[in-house]
């Protein structure tokens, strides 16, 4: 069995990243996943307020927030589908975590979404929450 | 210098500086397209996976879904208009607005009525202009669409879907149908504004477009489904149909600066033609000025002449 895999990041707009890795962990509604080579076919949404974490081959480990995701699995290769995707580098922690406030802990549609896309990046850039 | 000499020359002024703003307005149109074609090409990746996610979940013929089987008896019919927030952009507008009327006249002759979202400033103020009334519309991001505007559409029209012409979103009555209305890029010099059906959605559709994509030819893999395929059809269906929308936007804008290059185009070609005409009109004045000159000082000498062999 191989030991990487051909991963790509896709959001809406343009491919973001694409690469070896060894791993991917990704969250769906059901829970935490991983995803090593030779995994079998699978095509699963991602929970919303966390984040997906790609081991590259050369052993560094990438976080990207992601919002409203997919995630496909094929004997060819991970993708991972995003809406919006943001590396943990592009991430201003300080407005995630003005935003995670402002969010406080309504529950209308929006409210919810901004508290997960907040969330999302807190995780990615490595922040408890 | 003569009155209508003067006269040609401040036109053939005026013409030179109008012909430098739509040679500029070209040059910044051709450059756009290459932009716009080169965003349409970077979102393809995002747009064929989904369809082959989609594809996958579509083989197990089981599933239902209101926005993939359509209602019994559709009555609204949603439609959704690309046009451009600026205008000199010769016909793209009109066009676009015109195949969305042929549509909504057809829509009517088969007893449903048409609902109208309009994307872009000229699409607004024609229908504006006529008191048609428009369901929603955005303005503001035609020339250069990036996700985040055009979610706020797309969320809209498909919460509006979802709720289907039964229910109602925020008291407006939803729609069963949509059909997007946008310019399809063939070329640089051909766009075609074409009317595509979104919703329902067509899996056979979806999966026919695989296959071609698909190298093999062979049936795909059987997929796990995390959540269940329902709940994850449930999730891929409204993405499926923004990020088409989404596309559609796109090739809309890259069709745009198409129509807006040559438009500037033709209007540098013609203010060549009249700074060519004004010239020669002008030469014209200048040479009879100087006939005029001419025939005066020799008409002049000779009353002279005249005079001198009379004393």
């Amino acid at each position: 069995m191989a030991s990487t895999m051909q991963v790509e990041l896709v959001s809406v707009e343009r491919p973001i990243w694409s690469g070896e890795a060894t791993a991917v962990y990704a969250r769906t509604p059901e829970g935490e996943i991983g995803v090593l080579p030779g995994h079998a076919p699978l095509l699963g949404a991602l929970a919303p307020g966390w984040l997906v974490r790609i081991q590259q081959a050369d052993g560094v480990e990438q976080r990207v927030a992601v919002h409203g995701g997919f995630l496909s699995v094929r004997a060819d290769g991970v993708s991972v589908l995003a809406e919006i995707a943001e590396s943990a580098d592009e991430i201003d922690v300080a407005r995630a975590h003005a935003a995670l406030e402002r969010a406080g802990s309504g529950s209308d549609d929006s409210t919810v979404a901004a508290r997960d896309r907040a969330l999302a990046r807190l995780r990615a850039a490595g922040e408890q929450v | 210098m003569g009155a209508q000499l003067r006269v040609y020359r401040r036109q053939i002024k005026s013409v030179q500086s109008t012909q430098k703003i739509t040679k500029a307005m070209e040059l910044i149109a051709a450059s756009r397209i290459v932009k716009a074609q080169n965003r349409v090409n970077a979102a393809r990746p995002y747009a064929d996976e989904l369809t082959r996610a989609l594809a996958a979940l579509g083989k197990d013929s089981s599933l239902k879904h209101p926005l993939l089987t359509g209602a019994q008896n559709p009555r609204r019919v949603g439609i959704l208009v690309i046009t451009s927030d600026r205008g000199l952009a010769g016909g793209y507008s009109a066009n676009a607005i015109k195949r969305a009327n042929e549509l909504a006249d057809s829509v009517r002759g088969e007893g449903k009525e048409p609902v109208l979202y309009v994307i872009g400033r000229k699409g607004v103020g024609y229908y504006r202009f006529r008191q048609i009334e428009l369901t929603d519309s955005w303005t503001g991001f035609s020339e250069q669409p990036h996700f985040i505007d055009a979610r706020e559409a797309t969320e809209t029209v498909v919460a509006a879907l979802e709720a289907g012409s039964e229910g109602a979103v925020e008291g407006v009555a939803g729609i069963d149908e949509l059909h997007v209305v946008y310019t399809r890029f063939e070329s640089m010099v051909t766009q075609t504004p074409t009317a595509a059906l979104i919703a329902p959605v067509n899996l056979s559709q979806a999966a026919l477009a695989e296959e071609e994509t698909s190298t093999s030819g062979e049936p795909g893999p059987a997929y796990d489904f995390e959540p269940e395929p329902e709940q994850l059809l449930g999730e891929l269906l409204p993405r499926y149909i923004s990020a088409r929308i989404f596309s559609a936007l796109l090739e809309s804008a890259a069709s745009e600066s198409a129509a807006r290059r040559r438009a500037m185009k033709s209007a540098s070609d013609n203010a060549s033609d009249l700074i060519k005409t004004y010239t020669r009109l002008a030469n014209q004045a200048r040479q009879a000025e100087i006939t005029q000159e001419i025939s005066e000082i020799v008409g002049g000498a000779d009353a002279l002449a005249a005079a001198g062999s009379d004393a």
